[in-house]
């Protein structure tokens, strides 16, 4: 009872405190390089698409509003042949971002993408992909992952010896 | 049974089993890589280890492997003490040392045994810095991709395809950390059952090519329980599809019929279901009416014309139903000429009517002793071809269980039975794939194999017989009546009745002297059996007649291309005298010019259904996914014909009235739950727990979520919503078990691994042997003697099939057209040298290249079946040589 | 004739006045949870955010007055008028300053007890008609809870009646001339602010509706002006506690003389309306049981003590 008492006094005076609100849009807030806004796919270090089409994003994302189709180039280089994110469903939660196994999908510092038809913010892989790599630079899925996509040959990789010979004799 | 513990809680178990077995059948969760349910243990991997106790007194015990342990009485092991999983852990951060860091590119990811077992094991990080070795891959050909990488090296690839399915052209190499699994050189692997290494590889060295053109993870996919309708068999398969568009299908485990495996053309020739020829809308020829097509074929029907309907051995039992019920049973035919149709109608009245049963492919494996009667089983019933490979070992491993060996260790079977072979005999028209584990083998026109199976008939009954000639019809007699459970395989693959009785009289002979004979016919298509089961009035020929004699008459054809089923001239000539025609089919084709009308039908993607297999099986199959058009059911269709309606009833109701006009079939009510069947309140999803994109992939086309497509045909819903447990066994759109995301979830749903499924493998024989049967049958002499060859057709895997081949995968596979011939028979005819022949048979010619065959006795001369030059030709038929141009 | 007309221009007054207070309390209410919140709150219609009643009463005016398919209809258009029609009723009984009454009866307080009783029927009434289990356990508990404090609500004010001698509020308010009742009784005052919530089912004691466990509980199916009749007559309920508070304990009217007696009345009152909303941006709301077991087996017993205690001290003074 007296506990009670004492927070009513204690949120009454909260009254002559200084206010938090940030009067957007004539004011705009601070955003952290973190913040978890529009999703947008990036590139790798050689500008060519990072997103291998894993799935990963998709699988993860609450809504359900992430989808993908895989394809691959004449190499075996896999991309997304279609991206597509709902953004009328995206509740921005990041999980996509946790998931990508190579740094592709990212959320970026960006909020103001209202719009007065909902169609509008279904967003296609052309209005996703930028020219850049985000907030992680230098990184390449493909020096590290062993598959020979074109990007690089058999062994050739991060951490990779030659390929084997299977004729050889010695033991 | 044995009493064993495990972690110190008692288990009563079946006698005959490993502790992997045990520990698994128990619903325990055990990681392994080299045992596998269908070929046990070898204990090469070490990854089921465990500590084996003394006794309950023994506090130290000893590591071993699960699954070389036998489970006999008194045995303690413990699977969560530290020392075991410290142990497991440390191999499995052995294995993962090579494996490369792709899994988000590997087409196995998500479904991947070494990622289960990996996550199982608690391995996490990687500690060791040094590199990786890495493999060159090869080029499988049009069904496998091959990333070395990824290896483990458990040995379940070679043992598979080499020990199992009897594969030649791919090994082991090299050793040490530098072990390589593949071919001496890239190249097409060329066993029938390659497709299976997808399944058998714990990880991602051979992935499905098909579905990597359009790849999706297994947990993206909507799938139902389906049933492979490329040949007779009838193998159990998981269709799946998303965007519309069907990319692979699975074994679905029965343990009656395919268990475990599938071949490659029910495993990649499902292609065609996503071909541009798939026939999507309602469409007429005269459409100056102005009404819709579909408003008008019912208005055509609603005027009461007089009707024939086609049916068809690749349309399911339901269509097939409903043609009939809509065109009246005097006017619906079988939709194959009448040499097909006799030969099925035979099989049908022989398992009827005789007194020998016709075992599944499960119980063939059981069988001792061999007998192959004119079917090149490899090639039109391949799965069956994978069991009679096992059957052919049950000789020699007996002696291996004399030794005192497990029936499931592997290994030591194996170095007992060696190349041994049990007794197997072959007497076919031409050279087969199977001659690899025969005994013994006879080659020879019709006529000869009649005598030869008349020859053994009489030695079987009389007990003596006549040894002198050649001596192969007096060692199969012999060998049979020495065996207690002989198998007699045939078949409709000659296109001959009288070789259908000549096997059944084999059999009959054997049931009479007291052996527990099984016989088995393969038949040519998927529900050839279900359609002679509903009876028609007459073949394909019969129709043509018909359309010939009267005028007036309006087809209906259910699912067949007549310029399939028969030459050219005769097929647009039945169509241009007939005075409407309805075409209910799935593909362009030559038909679709000339029909009036065309409503799509779908294929086994878009429709339920039920098919009988050769066995006699009924098997229920379900539709994938509802396409965004026109296709539905055919019996859909007939039935918004025959009632004039906008929709077509639920398909239980369909069943309903099928069963009260066929009394036979009644066993097809309880063959799958009704549609109303429910789990507590919910209906079993199609889609798995973890589908993605649901509020994305038509977003495109609409922001605004439309209600998802409902199911009234069946207990299966088209979304992630419903029950997330184990569904009944007929209904099992997808295998997963938590922890278990691999196809291994099989184990999850098995009574006992590797064993039947929970509930009964699904499928109801129809067929049952009559005990006063007969056993005797009266064998036909073949067809007219003139001409000096016989054209007998030989079959292929990839090819034969109507709807398969027009699979992109299977098309790369399929062999160039030819005239197959021996050199005795080309220097008989004075051919020697030529390139290119023809065959005259009356009037009719035929021209292609040659093949010389020398296995081939010179008086016969092959035609490869269901070619694109080579239809409309009806087999046996004699013929002359001549040189072609 | 011009004592009827002063009649009809108090009632008028009152009709209009309550519902005004009650329709400016939405503006209020956001404007001070934002206040105690450290937040700004409405500040974009009209100056200081002040039209956004008027805003907000369009918007509720041209929303789809939507009936579902499911409810029992006659009933579900009936419910949210009853809460309004008690309410107002019960305000015929309040004294805002001498004479400004619109009926004063010898047994006002006991139409007050009886008026605001009949506020049961609208949350019970509502969350049956619904046909929504949600609605329905609203419906339950809110029946519960305010048959539950209607009890110890009625015993606390007995203390006031006796020290009064009387059920009518005038004779209330002047029979405090000397001191408060607040003062004597301290315990009674405690007791019927709790209850005032529970009736107006405010938080801490929305448990009908609780957002989080039964998404608004009996009025989740309304819409529209429905669901506005009952947002304004749980502000209504919310003046009407304040008024009776300051009536029955603060002196009503009674002030110093330098200010009208309406505006010590008003005062008065908001700064209960105030402590009403401060109550709301504090505290959490309680579990069912322990609102259950916390009436019946704590307030109860009090108001019971209390009504002897206050007897006892009565006789002796006599």
């Amino acid at each position: 009872m007296l506990s009670s008492v004492r927070s009513l006094w204690m949120v009454f005076l909260k009254m002559f405190k200084k206010r938090v609100t940030i009067k957007y849009p004539e004011e705009k807030p601070y955003l952290a390089p973190r913040w978890r806004g529009r999703i947008v796919l990036t590139r790798d270090p050689d500008n060519n698409e990072r997103c291998v089409a894993c799935n990963l994003c998709a699988a993860v994302c609450p809504t359900d509003c992430i989808s993908l189709q895989a394809t691959e180039d004449e190499n075996g280089r896999r991309y997304p042949e279609i991206f597509r994110i709902n953004f009328s469903r995206c509740i921005f939660c990041g999980l996509c971002e946790d998931a990508c196994p190579t740094y592709a999908i990212q959320l970026i510092p960006d909020f103001e993408m209202s719009e007065y038809n909902r169609q509008s913010l279904v967003y296609e892989k052309e209005h996703l992909l930028i020219d850049g790599m985000g907030k992680y630079h230098g990184y390449s899925y493909y020096d590290q992952a062993g598959v020979a996509v074109g990007v690089k040959p058999k062994g050739g990789g991060e951490n990779e010896s030659e390929p084997v010979d299977v004729r050889t004799l010695i033991p | 049974m044995a009493k064993v513990f495990i972690d110190n809680i008692e288990y009563e178990v079946p006698n005959g089993k490993n502790m992997l077995e045990v520990a698994l059948s128990l619903g325990l969760d055990l990681p392994y890589f080299c045992w596998h349910p269908a070929m046990h243990s070898v204990g090469a991997c070490r990854q089921c280890a465990v500590t084996n106790y003394r006794d309950e007194n023994d506090t130290r015990g000893r590591i071993t492997m699960a699954c070389m342990l036998d489970a006999t009485d008194g045995t303690r092991i413990s699977i969560n003490d530290q020392k075991s999983k410290d142990f497991r852990a440390g191999n499995i951060e052995s294995l993962m040392i090579n494996h490369p860091h792709d899994c988000p590119v590997c087409d196995e990811g998500g479904e991947c045994h070494l990622q289960d077992m990996t996550v199982m094991s608690g391995h996490n990080y990687r500690r060791y810095r040094f590199k990786k070795r890495t493999h060159i891959n090869q080029d499988l050909g049009p069904f496998l991709n091959h990333e070395m990488n990824r290896c483990i090296q458990c040995y379940r690839c070679v043992r598979f395809y080499n020990d199992y399915a009897g594969g030649k052209d791919f090994g082991v190499f090299a050793s040490a950390g530098r072990v390589y699994f593949g071919r001496s050189e890239p190249g097409t692997l060329e066993n029938e059952f390659s497709g299976n290494l997808v399944e058998v590889c714990p990880t991602g060295v051979f992935t499905d090519k098909t579905l990597k053109k359009h790849f999706t993870r297994k947990w993206d996919l909507t799938s139902a329980p389906s049933v492979c309708h490329q040949c007779s068999v009838g193998c159990n398969i998981l269709a799946s599809e998303r965007y519309g568009t069907m990319r692979r299908v699975m074994t679905r485990f029965n343990g009656d019929v395919n268990g475990y495996f599938l071949c490659d053309r029910g495993r990649f020739g499902y292609e065609y279901v996503n071909d541009e020829k798939r026939l999507t809308r309602a469409a007429q020829k005269d459409a100056s009416s102005g009404s819709d097509p579909v408003s008008s074929v019912k208005a055509h029907i609603a005027s009461r014309p007089k009707m024939i309907g086609i049916g068809s051995p690749r349309a399911s039992l339901e269509s097939n139903f409903m043609l009939k019920r809509l065109v009246g049973a005097e006017n619906f035919y079988q939709g194959i000429p009448s040499n097909e149709a006799d030969v099925i109608n035979e099989v049908l009245r022989v398992l009827r009517e005789g007194k020998v049963r016709t075992p599944s492919l499960k119980e063939m494996e059981d069988f001792d002793t061999v007998f192959v009667l004119g079917e090149d089983v490899t090639n039109t019933a391949p799965m069956m071809a994978l069991g009679l490979r096992q059957t052919a070992k049950t000789l020699p491993k007996q002696k291996a269980y004399a030794l005192r060996i497990q029936h499931w260790n592997d290994a030591a079977i194996r170095e007992v039975v060696q190349d041994e072979k049990g007794p197997f005999f072959l007497a076919t028209g031409y050279a087969t794939k199977l001659e690899e584990v025969s005994t013994s083998v006879y080659h020879g026109d019709t006529n000869s194999l009649l005598k030869l199976s008349e020859a053994i008939t009489n030695e079987i009954r009389s007990g003596s017989g006549d040894n002198q000639s050649g001596g192969f019809s007096h060692q199969v007699a012999q060998a049979l009546l020495a065996s207690e459970k002989p198998l007699i395989v045939s078949g409709t693959g000659m296109m001959s009745k009288s070789i259908v009785q000549a096997a059944a009289n084999i059999a009959g002979a054997l049931k009479d002297a007291g052996r527990e004979v099984g016989i088995v016919y393969a038949v040519p298509e998927a529900n050839s059996m279900g359609l002679a089961m509903l009876g028609a009035a007459g073949s394909l020929d019969d129709a043509i007649s018909r359309v010939n004699n009267e005028k007036d008459l309006t087809a209906v054809v259910l699912e067949t291309n007549l310029f399939y089923r028969t030459d050219n001239q005769t097929a647009s000539d039945f169509l241009s005298h007939c005075h409407k025609t309805i075409l209910i089919d799935s593909m362009e084709n030559e038909c679709t010019q000339e029909a009036d009308f065309i409503l799509p039908a779908g294929t086994f993607a878009e429709s339920d259904g039920t098919m009988v297999n050769n066995e006699g099986r009924a098997q229920r199959y379900y539709q994938v996914f509802k396409p965004n058009n026109d296709m539905r059911s055919s019996w859909a269709w007939l039935d918004m014909m025959i009632n004039q309606t906008e929709e077509a009833r639920p398909y239980d109701d369909i069943i309903r009235e099928m069963l009260e006009a066929n009394p036979a079939l009644e066993k097809i009510k309880t063959l799958a739950p009704a549609a109303d069947f429910r789990i507590g309140t919910q209906k079993i999803p199609r889609q798995t727990h973890r589908f993605s994109g649901r509020t994305s992939m038509n977003a495109h086309v609409s922001v605004h979520e439309g209600k998802p497509p409902v199911d009234n045909d069946s207990p299966l819903t088209y979304t992630m919503e419903g029950y997330h447990g184990k569904p009944p066994s007929a209904d099992i759109p997808f295998y997963w078990s938590p922890g278990w995301n691999s196809i291994q979830s099989i184990n999850k749903y098995q009574i006992e691994v590797g064993g039947d499924l929970h509930g009964g493998n699904p499928g109801l024989r129809l067929i049952e042997p009559n005990e006063n049967g007969i056993t005797r049958f009266e064998v036909n002499s073949a067809g007219n003697n003139s001409g000096r060859y016989e054209v007998l057709p030989s079959w292929h895997i990839f090819g034969s099939g109507e709807m398969s081949a027009m699979s992109p995968a299977i098309e790369k596979r399929i062999p160039d057209v030819y005239i197959a011939v021996s050199d005795k028979a080309l220097e008989k005819a004075g051919l020697q040298g030529a390139d290119k022949i023809s065959v005259r048979h009356q009037s009719a010619t035929i021209t292609l290249p040659v093949k010389v065959d020398n296995s081939l006795p010179d008086n016969v001369v092959l035609l490869p079946y269901g070619f694109k030059d080579t239809v409309g030709w009806r087999f046996p038929f004699k013929g002359e040589l001549e040189r072609g141009v | 004739m011009n004592e009827t007309l002063a009649q009809i221009l108090i009632i008028v007054g009152v009709l209009l006045g309550t519902v005004t207070i009650a329709a400016g309390l939405i503006y209020v209410e956001r404007k001070m949870l934002a206040v105690w919140q450290q937040r700004l709150g409405p500040n974009r219609v009209g100056p200081f955010g002040i039209f956004q009643v008027l805003a907000d009463m369009v918007k509720i005016f041209f929303k789809e007055d939507w009936i579902p398919p499911f409810v029992d209809k006659k009933v579900f258009v009936i419910a949210p008028t009853i809460i309004m029609l008690s309410v107002l009723m019960s305000f015929a009984i309040v004294p805002f300053a001498p004479g400004v009454v619109v009926a004063d009866l010898n047994i006002g307080l006991l139409f007050f007890l009886a008026m605001s009783s009949l506020g049961a029927y609208t949350i019970v009434l509502s969350g049956w008609a619904s046909n929504n289990k949600y609605s329905l356990l609203g419906g339950v508990r809110g029946a519960a809870q305010m048959i539950s404090y209607e009890v110890f609500m009625g015993l606390s004010l007995m203390g006031v009646v006796l020290l009064a001698g009387s059920f009518n509020m005038t004779e209330i308010v002047n029979a405090q001339k000397g001191m408060w009742f607040v003062i004597p009784q301290f315990v009674g005052f405690v007791i019927f602010l709790i209850a005032g919530i529970a009736e107006t089912h405010r938080l801490p004691f929305d448990l009908p509706e609780a957002e989080s466990e039964l998404i608004a509980g009996f009025h989740s199916e309304y819409s529209g002006m429905k669901f506005g009749m009952f947002f304004v007559g749980e502000y209504l309920g919310i003046t009407l506690v304040s008024s009776m508070i300051t009536v029955l304990f603060f002196g009503g009217w009674l002030g110093p003389a330098f200010l009208p007696p309406i505006v010590w009345f008003l005062i008065k009152m908001f700064s209960f309306i105030l402590f009403f909303i401060l109550l709301r941006a504090t505290l959490p709301r309680p579990r069912y049981d322990q609102l259950m077991s916390y009436g019946w087996k704590l307030l109860l017993p009090l108001a019971l003590l209390n009504v002897l205690v206050t007897g006892a001290v009565v006789l002796y003074n006599h």
